[in-house]
């Protein structure tokens, strides 16, 4: 195809996506980076830089100005920083999403699995469990979690009422409580994502060898055994697959929080992009929100480069 | 493809041998698929029943009569719908977001098949750097840049169409628009990735035969790439369709009042203080925002799990 002289089509074809990829991935990458220095803060002007964020090496004078004004990376020195507010509502985020992905993915991940496991059978009805399995993924959160509010709701709520059948009446009210809000959420998370996930799971189940299963059955082997030694070893391309997606998707699930733990103030429930939303539209704190932002790129870099490690050191491998 | 395969049901892998083994996971099947249909089951059931019901005393799942009272009240509360006002609909959820993700939709189709065509098509100078460039999208979601996007998108009459300060607030803004919600999506990486992939399925043999038998680019795209990509394509437009109709967050960031979609409304209603526990009221409302996407669903179930399937490739 390669021709003497330039030719223009190829890049002009491509414009359209290189100007809104740049635009509003490119650009505000950079943005970001450098606004997370500039402290701004619209709506609070009697916060004073230097009694609030404690910042080391910021100049007296700045004190009285409402900015915006150049900090350097005195958001980031604050977050690590035991005593300041940036701090200590930064790590009780990082633990919370931190929470937040380990609760959900390896769970989910099971679910999906065993879903799979279940739903790749010939029988007469599976499609109709395949529905009521994968039909979470296509409704809004927004909706989900509108219902699961009613369910994590006291007294009657479906979720306590079973609590109930089995003799506990302990925690009632999940969305507002502190030490239970994180879970509501993780169980909403767990509900709607176990079905996206065993397609996946339901693609790699239906690409095994069958002679591999004879095999082992003229060996033997019980269901348990093939599951372990062949199902979940010859599975490992899609658990790593299904794992990333999973990863990265529970960063950006913030839905189920605004419609059920909005009320919860404390933050007890805050993950990293609900409070970075609630930090730039709510607390109006712009440079907070930017250094929150430049974090969530950076762990979303990790992940990415993480991935590209395993997959191709597994390429390797094989 | 292995995507292909997983839409149509295949003979087991995994047999359990005895009977009884075979009815314990056929009852587990039941029992799991009952679990998670209970949620869109109960609230379809309670929907019907009347708004101000009280369901802390008595049955929370069935009442003595079934009416569309809740429906009524609730699209009488809020503008899901629109209605026919002075010769011009009214602004509604339904049709701002029927306006937004056919927006986005139409864009995305033309620069995602484009993009693809592009890369599975051509050799030029930089080729590799711009197919990295794209692909960071994918790495950086344009969801967590909500921060930076919202100034773009707020001030992008000033800066992009010179338009001074003074008077974009008013006439020229972005702001509470279906494009706001609409244009962070117009390139997209995925889509790219995934028409590329399609694209570069297509015979090497019958491009060449095209080209020596003179087609022009386009005639290339329509004649030869396209026909046998369509699956992907439609993959696609199904994710987006149910990715941007679901979507909460960024509508929740760059509209207000006008272009406000439904998930948006359906927020809104759900933290009205005066609906408080009237919770058929509001399993009405989750209904008429989640329905058109179910129905679909249940429709098209194949091609619906196929092109989620499609969702994943990286």
């Amino acid at each position: 195809m390669r021709r003497p002289r330039i030719q223009w089509l190829p890049y002009m074809l491509l414009l359209p996506t290189l100007y809104f990829v740049f635009l509003f991935t490119v650009y505000p990458t950079f943005k970001v980076l450098s606004d997370s220095r500039i402290y701004y803060h619209p709506s609070r002007p009697d916060r004073q830089i230097l009694t609030d964020l404690k910042l080391p090496g910021v100049e007296e004078a700045m004190r009285s100005i409402r900015g915006p004004n150049n900090v350097g990376l005195a958001y980031f020195r604050a977050m690590i920083e035991p005593d300041s507010p940036e701090g200590e509502a930064f790590r009780q985020v990082i633990g919370n999403t931190t929470l937040y992905v380990l609760g959900t993915v390896p769970i989910s991940m099971i679910l999906a699995l065993l879903f799979a496991l279940l739903v790749n059978r010939k029988v007469r009805g599976i499609g109709i469990a395949r529905l009521a399995l994968f039909y979470p993924t296509v409704l809004p959160m927004v909706s989900a979690a509108t219902i699961w509010l009613f369910f994590f709701t006291p007294d009657y709520g479906l979720w306590n009422q079973l609590f109930k059948f089995f003799g506990y009446s302990g925690p009632q009210n999940w969305v507002i409580n502190p030490k239970l809000a994180l879970w509501s959420l993780i169980i909403v998370a767990i509900w709607k994502n176990a079905g996206y996930f065993m397609i996946f799971y339901l693609a790699g189940l239906q690409g095994l060898p069958e002679d591999v299963y004879e095999a082992a059955a003229l060996d033997g082997a019980n269901w348990f055994t093939q599951l372990t030694r062949i199902t979940v070893p010859l599975l490992r391309r899609t658990t790593l697959f299904v794992s990333v997606i999973a990863i990265i998707g529970a960063f950006q699930q913030v839905e189920h929080a605004l419609v059920m733990t909005y009320e919860l103030v404390s933050g007890e429930a805050d993950l990293l992009l609900y409070e970075i939303y609630q930090q730039r539209f709510i607390q109006q704190d712009y440079g907070f929100a930017n250094s929150l932002t430049v974090v969530m790129i950076a762990i979303l870099f990790v992940l990415t480069l993480a991935n590209v490690f395993l997959t191709e050191r597994q390429e390797y491998d094989n | 493809m292995t995507t292909e395969r997983a839409a149509t049901l295949t003979p087991a892998t995994v047999r359990t041998p005895r009977p009884w083994g075979a009815w314990g996971v056929n009852l587990l099947t039941i029992v799991l698929a009952v679990l998670w249909a209970i949620p869109i089951l109960w609230a379809t059931i309670v929907s019907f029943r009347p708004p101000n019901d009280n369901l802390g005393r008595g049955d929370v799942w069935f009442s003595d009569r079934v009416t569309l009272e809740s429906y009524e009240k609730a699209t009488s509360l809020a503008p899901f719908f629109p209605k026919w006002q002075d010769g011009h609909l009214t602004n509604s959820y339904y049709t701002n977001t029927i306006e937004f993700t056919a927006l986005t939709l139409a864009v995305q189709l033309v620069t995602v098949t484009l993009g693809g065509f592009v890369f599975a098509h051509f050799e030029f100078f930089g080729k590799r750097f711009l197919f990295y460039f794209i692909l960071l999208q994918m790495m950086i979601p344009t969801a967590i840049l909500l921060v930076p996007n919202f100034v773009t998108i707020r001030e992008f009459s000033t800066v992009y169409l010179g338009i001074p300060k003074a008077i974009y607030y008013k006439e020229f803004s972005l702001y509470d628009t279906p494009l706001a919600m609409a244009m962070p999506y117009f390139g997209s990486a995925f889509g790219t990735f995934l028409m590329r992939q399609a694209f570069l399925g297509v015979p090497r043999d019958l491009v060449d035969a095209g080209v020596v038998d003179g087609c022009r680019w386009h005639h290339l795209l329509r004649h030869v790439y396209l026909p046998p990509s369509w699956p992907s394509l439609i993959a696609f437009g199904l994710v987006t369709l149910s990715f941007h109709w679901n979507e909460l967050l960024w509508p929740l960031v760059v509209t207000s009042d006008k272009a406000r979609p439904l998930t948006m409304g359906l927020l809104r209603f759900t933290q009205l203080t005066d609906i408080g526990a009237q919770w058929s009221l509001m399993m009405a409302a989750t209904l008429i925002i989640a329905a058109p996407l179910l129905l679909l669903f249940i429709v098209f179930q194949r091609q619906f799990i196929s092109s989620f399937l499609h969702s994943g490739l990286k």
